[in-house]
C-alpha cells in the first residue's frame, strides 16, 4: 500500500491506497506555523490501524519549501557567480552575500578569462567567518562547460557544510535562472533536510521503515535521498499532485482542462494526450524565477469561499476570500451561499445565506434562486475566461523553427475535468459555459493526495554535443565526455537517453516501466569559411510525467506486487 | 531585479530549419549562437521585454509593396512570409501601444528586395521592413516614415522601392560601394524627381571604426531626422558592419552597435545582415536589446575586442567628416536639386539592368515616372529576366492626385498582351492588385 499526503492551505489531504484500491481517506486541518504537526497528524491518521508492514511507500507533497521562501525565512547563503560578456552580474544579486568573481565562458563553452583561486579562498573565509554554511555557485555557460563551477565548487568545499552547483540542478541556459535556483536550493536545504529526517524518524517510530518519496511539481516524485541534492524541487508540488490525481481518469487523446476549485483559488492545468503540459521554464515563486521544472498551472482567485461583490450593477466574485462562506459563519457572500440557497449543499445554515444574498437579489431585480444562480454563473465565467486566457498565452507560444511556425495548430480543450471541495456543483454548471463534455474526478475531495500517492518518479536531462570541439556535456549528469567528430544525432540521443534511464532508476524509478521520450532534438551543421568543421547538436529527453505502473483506473486497484 | 526603462517587443525568429543553401551565410545555424546568449542573459525574463510569437504576412501585404515575377509563390518560402511577418507584428505591437519599441531579430532579410521581384538578390527575396511599413500605413494611417539602415552594405532594394517617394526618408549608411556588393548608395542617389532628398545615402570609407559610425550618426543623422519630422523610425539593422564579419571590412564593436541603437532611439528595429555568427552576432543582438530596452550595455565587451587595434585613422576621420559636409549640403539643397531635375517634360525614364547574385538572374528594366507636383507619381515598369518572363508593372502611388491616378489606369488598360505575359497594377489609394495575364484574357 501506499501513502499519498498533500499539504493544502485549508486542509491537508491524505489517502491510502492497496490492491483492495483506497482503503482510507482523511483530511486533517493545516497549521502553516505546525507543518510538521500536521503531516505527522495526517500519517498518523491515515495509518491508524493499519499494519505497518503493508505500507510500502509515502509520498509527500509539502508546502514546506514555498512557505520558507515566500515568508522569507531563508538562512544567509555565500552566492559566487561569474560572468563574462554580457549583462553585467551585479544586476543578478539576489542576496546578501552575493560575489560577483573573476572568470568567464563564451556561449560554446570556450574559456574567456580564468578564474582567480586565491580570490575565492579569501571571500570563502570570509563567509566562514561570518557563520554562513551553505553556498551556491553559478557561472555563465556552465550547461556547456562546468569547469568553473566545479573549480569554485572543490575550492569552497571545506568551509561549508554544503555547496550548490549550478550546472547540476538544470541543464537548460539562463544565468539569472541558475543563479536564483542555485540560490534557492542552498537556501532550503537546511530545513527541508531536517523536516524530513524528522518524519522519517516519527514513521520510524510507529515501525514503518519505508521509502519516502517527494512529490516535484512537473507531477513526478524523487527520493528522499535525491531531494537533499534538489531541495527547491520540492517547491509547489501542490497543484501537480491534482493533476496528477486526474491523470488517470482523463481522455488518452485531445486536449483536456483540469479545473481544481477549492475554497479560495481555482488551479489549472492541460493535459494534452492525456499527458500534462509543462511549463516552458520554470517555476516562479515570488520575485524569484528559476528553472525548477514545472508542470503549467496557473492560479487565479475564484473558489467556493471568494467574496461576491456587486460592483455597478454587476456581480464580482474574488479574487480573495475574506474566510468561509456566510452560511458557515462566515463575514460575506460567497459562492458557497449560492450553492446553499440553491439547495446544491448538505450542511450550513441556510437563513444565513438567505439573509445575505437578499439584498443583492433586491439590487439586481431577480428572485432569490435567479440571483444565487446569477452568482453560479459569474463563477463559472470568470473560471473559463480565465482558462481561455491561459490558453491563448499557450497558443502564442514562439516557436523556432518554420516547420513548428507553419503546421503549429493551436491547442483547444474539448473536455474539462473537475476536482475540489465544491466540483460536483461546478463540473454541472461549468458544462453550461462550455462546449465540450465535463466531468467531475472521481474521489474528488482526495485526489489531490491521491495522484501524490501514484505519481512516477521523473527526470530530465539535457546534452550538448559539439564534434568541432569532440566534446559532449550533459551537466546535470555530471557528464563531459571527449566524442568522436563522427558523433552523430542518433548517437546523441542514444547518450541521452542511456544518460535519463540512469538518472530515473537513481532518482527512485521503476527500471521495468521506464517512460522516456526525447522532447528536443537540433543538430545544426558548423560551417567556417565553406566548410563544415562540425556539428552541433542539442536534446533534450525526459521521463514523461505519468502515473505509476499497475494503478488500474477502472478498479481503483494498485496490483503491484511490490507495493 | 532588471526592469527594462522602455517596454520592449522582441520577435525572435531564427528559423533553426531554413537555409539559402547548406554552407550558405544565410543557414540555419546563423542565430543559433544568439539564442544561447539571448537566452543565456535571460534576456526574455526581464520584465518590460516581451517576446511575440511571428505572425505570417498574407499575399496582400506582400502585394502592397512588390510586384512579384510572375507571383508571390514563385519567389517566397514559407520562411519569407514569416520574417516579413515577424516585422509586422512588432510594427502592431508598438502602434498598439503594447510596447514603447520592438526589434525584430527575424531571418531571411530584406533590404536587398527590390519593387519588382525575380527572385532572391543578396541573400533577400521581398523587403521586410517595406511589407511592414505598407501593412502601417495602411492600417493605422502612418504617412511620414523614416528608415535608416545600418547594415554595411547599401539598401539598395529599400531604396528603390522608397526612391520616388517624398514621405519616406530613407538613409543608407554603407561600406563605400566601390568597395563592396552591391556596388551602389553613392553621394549622387538621391531619389527620383518627385522625391528629391528623400534618399540619402552615406558611403564610409572601410575600416571604419565606433568613432566614425557614431559621428555619422550625430552630425548626420539626427540632424536630417529632426528636419524630417518622421511618425515612425524604423532601423534596419543589419551587424556586418562588426570588426569580426567575414565578407565586410568595417570596424565597428557591439558596444558601437548599441550606443548607436540609443542615439538614434528608431521606433521599431529589423534584423538584416551580419554573418560573423559566433564572433558578433550574440553580442551585437544583445547590445541592441539592452540599449532598446534603456538598460546597461557597458559590460558587453567581446572577448577578442581590441580598441586600438580596430581604431580608425585619422584620415579616414577627415574623410568622413567632408562626407557629411556633403550629405548635409545635399539635404539643405534639396529643394532647388529636384526643381533642376523637373526642368524635364512630364515624365522621366531610367533604364537598368538589375542581376539577382543569389539567383542567378538577369532582369532589365525600363521605369517611367510621371512628375508631379502634388503625389509621387504613376509609375510604370516594364521588366523581363532571364529565368522569370516578362511583365509591366504599374504602381499608383498611397496619395496619389487625380491625374496619377487616370495615368496610372490608362497605363494598365491600354498595355497589349501580346507584348507583356502578365499586366500588375498596384492601386494603393484603394488598397488593390490587379493583374491582366494571356490565358484569361
Amino acid at each position: 500500500m501506499i501513502i499519498g499526503l498533500d499539504v493544502g492551505g485549508t486542509h491537508t489531504d491524505a489517502v491510502l491506497i492497496g490492491h483492495e484500491g483506497i482503503e482510507k481517506e482523511v483530511k486533517v486541518p493545516t497549521d502553516e506555523t505546525q507543518l510538521f504537526q500536521t503531516v505527522t497528524a495526517g500519517l498518523e491518521e491515515v495509518t491508524a490501524g493499519v499494519d505497518p508492514k503493508m505500507i510500502r511507500r509515502v509520498v509527500l507533497s509539502t508546502t514546506l519549501a514555498a512557505n520558507l521562501i515566500v515568508q522569507r525565512k531563508l538562512p544567509p547563503v555565500g552566492m559566487i557567480v561569474a560572468g563574462g560578456p554580457g549583462i553585467d552580474p551585479e544586476l543578478f544579486c539576489i542576496n546578501d552575500c552575493y560575489y560577483a568573481v573573476k572568470g568567464a565562458m563564451d556561449h560554446r563553452g570556450r574559456e574567456l578569462a580564468a578564474i582567480d583561486e586565491d580570490q575565492i579562498r579569501q571571500i570563502a573565509e570570509e563567509l566562514q567567518k561570518s557563520g554562513v554554511r551553505y553556498a551556491g555557485v553559478a557561472t555563465k555557460f556552465s550547461v556547456h562547460n562546468p569547469e568553473h563551477e566545479n573549480q569554485i565548487a572543490d575550492i569552497l568545499a571545506p568551509y561549508f557544510e554544503r555547496v550548490f552547483i549550478g550546472h547540476q540542478l538544470s541543464g537548460n541556459l539562463n544565468f539569472p535562472r541558475r543563479i536564483t535556483t542555485t540560490y534557492l536550493n542552498a537556501a532550503v536545504y537546511p530545513v527541508h533536510k531536517e523536516f524530513f529526517e524528522a518524519v522519517k524518524q516519527s514513521l520510524l517510530q510507529k515501525g514503518l521503515d519505508v521509502p519516502i518519496r517527494i512529490l516535484k511539481p512537473d507531477g513526478g516524485n524523487m527520493s528522499f535521498d535525491s531531494s537533499v541534492d534538489h531541495p527547491a524541487m520540492t517547491i509547489l508540488s501542490g497543484p501537480s499532485a491534482s493533476v496528477m490525481g486526474a491523470l488517470a481518469y482523463a481522455p488518452k487523446s485531445g486536449v483536456t482542462l483540469v479545473l481544481d476549485i477549492g475554497g479560495t483559488t481555482t488551479d489549472m492545468a492541460i493535459l494534452i494526450d492525456g499527458v500534462p503540459l509543462l511549463a516552458p521554464q520554470g517555476i516562479e515563486i515570488g520575485p524569484y524565477k528559476t528553472l525548477i521544472r514545472a508542470l503549467r498551472t496557473q492560479s487565479m482567485g475564484v473558489g467556493g469561499d471568494s467574496v461576491v461583490r456587486l460592483v455597478d450593477g454587476g456581480l464580482t466574485v474574488g479574487p480573495e476570500r475574506q474566510g468561509r462562506a456566510l452560511a458557515f459563519g462566515g463575514p460575506v457572500v460567497t459562492p458557497t451561499d449560492a450553492f446553499c440557497v440553491l439547495g446544491l449543499m448538505a450542511g450550513g445554515d441556510r437563513n444565513r445565506a438567505v439573509e445575505g444574498l437578499t439584498p443583492i437579489a433586491e439590487a439586481l431585480n431577480l428572485s432569490l434562486e435567479k440571483a444565487a444562480l446569477a452568482i453560479f454563473d459569474q463563477a463559472c465565467a470568470q473560471i473559463m475566461a480565465g482558462a481561455r486566457e491561459m490558453i491563448d498565452r499557450i497558443n502564442s507560444k514562439p516557436v523556432y523553427t518554420v516547420h513548428e511556425l507553419w503546421e503549429g495548430s493551436a491547442i483547444k480543450p474539448r473536455h474539462i475535468m473537475v476536482l475540489g471541495g465544491p466540483a460536483p456543483q461546478f463540473a454541472e454548471r461549468l458544462a453550461t459555459h462550455f462546449d465540450g463534455s465535463v466531468s467531475v474526478v472521481p474521489h474528488w475531495q482526495v485526489a489531490n493526495a491521491l495522484g501524490c500517492a501514484l505519481a512516477r518518479t521523473t527526470s530530465e536531462v539535457t546534452l550538448f554535443a559539439d564534434t568541432a570541439q569532440q566534446v559532449a556535456v550533459a551537466s546535470g549528469e555530471h557528464l563531459t565526455r571527449e566524442i568522436s567528430n563522427r558523433f552523430t544525432l542518433d548517437d546523441a540521443r542514444e547518450l541521452a537517453l542511456q544518460l535519463l534511464r540512469e538518472k530515473a532508476v537513481r532518482r527512485g524509478a521503476n527500471p521495468d516501466y521506464l517512460d522516456l521520450e526525447v522532447i528536443e532534438a537540433y543538430q545544426f551543421n558548423m560551417i567556417r569559411g565553406f566548410h563544415t568543421i562540425g556539428k552541433n547538436i542539442r536534446i533534450r529527453a525526459q521521463v514523461k510525467p505519468g502515473l505509476i505502473q499497475g494503478y488500474d483506473p477502472v478498479s481503483g486497484k494498485l496490483q503491484r506486487e511490490d507495493l | 531585479m532588471l526592469r527594462a526603462k522602455n517596454k520592449t517587443g522582441l520577435v525572435f525568429f531564427p528559423a533553426f530549419d531554413w537555409a539559402i543553401s547548406p554552407t550558405h551565410p544565410e543557414r540555419e545555424e546563423r542565430l543559433l549562437y544568439t539564442q544561447d546568449q539571448v537566452f543565456e542573459e535571460g534576456l526574455l525574463d526581464i520584465e518590460g521585454i516581451f517576446e511575440y510569437k511571428p505572425d505570417l504576412v498574407t499575399v496582400k501585404d506582400v502585394q502592397r509593396v512588390h510586384f512579384c515575377i510572375p507571383d508571390p509563390w514563385a519567389v517566397m518560402t514559407e520562411s519569407h512570409f514569416i520574417s516579413a511577418g515577424g516585422a509586422k507584428t512588432i510594427g502592431m505591437a508598438v502602434m498598439d501601444g503594447k510596447v514603447d519599441r520592438g526589434f525584430a531579430l527575424v531571418r531571411p532579410p530584406g533590404h536587398h528586395a527590390n519593387r519588382v521581384v525575380h527572385g532572391a538578390r543578396g541573400f533577400c527575396n521581398v523587403n521586410i521592413e517595406a511589407i511592414m511599413i505598407e501593412y502601417l500605413r495602411r492600417a493605422y494611417g502612418v504617412d511620414r516614415v523614416a528608415i535608416v539602415d545600418t547594415d554595411c552594405h547599401h539598401g539598395d532594394g529599400t531604396q528603390d522601392i522608397y526612391w520616388h517617394d517624398p514621405d519616406t526618408l530613407f538613409i543608407s549608411i554603407h561600406q563605400d560601394g566601390r568597395t563592396l556588393y552591391p556596388g551602389s548608395g553613392f553621394l549622387n542617389e538621391n531619389g527620383g524627381p518627385n522625391a528629391v532628398g528623400s534618399t540619402i545615402n552615406i558611403p564610409l570609407p572601410p575600416h571604419t571604426s565606433d568613432e566614425g559610425f557614431l559621428y555619422t550618426i550625430k552630425e548626420m543623422v539626427l540632424p536630417i531626422l529632426q528636419d524630417f519630422k518622421p511618425q515612425l523610425i524604423i532601423n534596419s539593422a543589419g551587424q556586418d558592419n562588426h570588426y569580426s564579419d567575414p565578407i565586410t571590412n568595417m570596424n565597428f564593436s557591439a558596444r558601437g552597435y548599441a550606443q548607436l541603437t540609443d542615439l538614434l532611439q528608431a521606433d521599431i528595429a529589423v534584423l538584416e545582415g551580419g554573418y560573423s555568427i559566433e564572433g558578433a552576432l550574440p553580442y551585437v543582438n544583445t547590445g541592441i536589446i539592452l540599449a532598446m530596452a534603456g538598460l546597461d550595455y557597458n559590460h558587453l565587451v567581446e572577448p577578442d575586442y581590441d580598441e586600438e587595434r580596430y581604431r580608425q585613422t585619422s584620415e579616414t576621420t577627415r574623410y568622413i567628416e567632408q562626407t557629411g559636409v556633403r550629405v548635409l549640403k545635399n539635404w539643405q539643397q534639396r529643394r532647388r536639386l529636384a526643381e533642376e531635375m523637373r526642368v524635364q517634360p512630364q515624365c522621366s525614364h531610367r533604364s537598368r539592368r538589375i542581376f539577382y547574385d543569389t539567383d542567378n538572374i538577369y532582369e532589365v528594366q525600363s521605369e517611367t515616372i510621371r512628375v508631379c507636383e502634388e503625389c509621387a507619381g504613376a509609375l510604370r515598369i516594364e521588366t523581363s529576366s532571364d529565368k522569370r518572363g516578362n511583365a509591366l508593372a504599374v504602381h499608383i502611388p498611397r496619395k496619389a492626385c487625380h491625374t496619377c491616378k487616370e495615368q496610372g489606369y490608362q497605363w494598365y488598360e491600354s498595355a497589349k498582351l501580346d507584348l507583356f505575359e502578365r499586366i500588375h497594377l498596384q492601386d494603393r489609394p484603394e488598397d488593390k492588385y490587379l493583374v491582366r495575364q494571356r490565358n484569361s484574357a
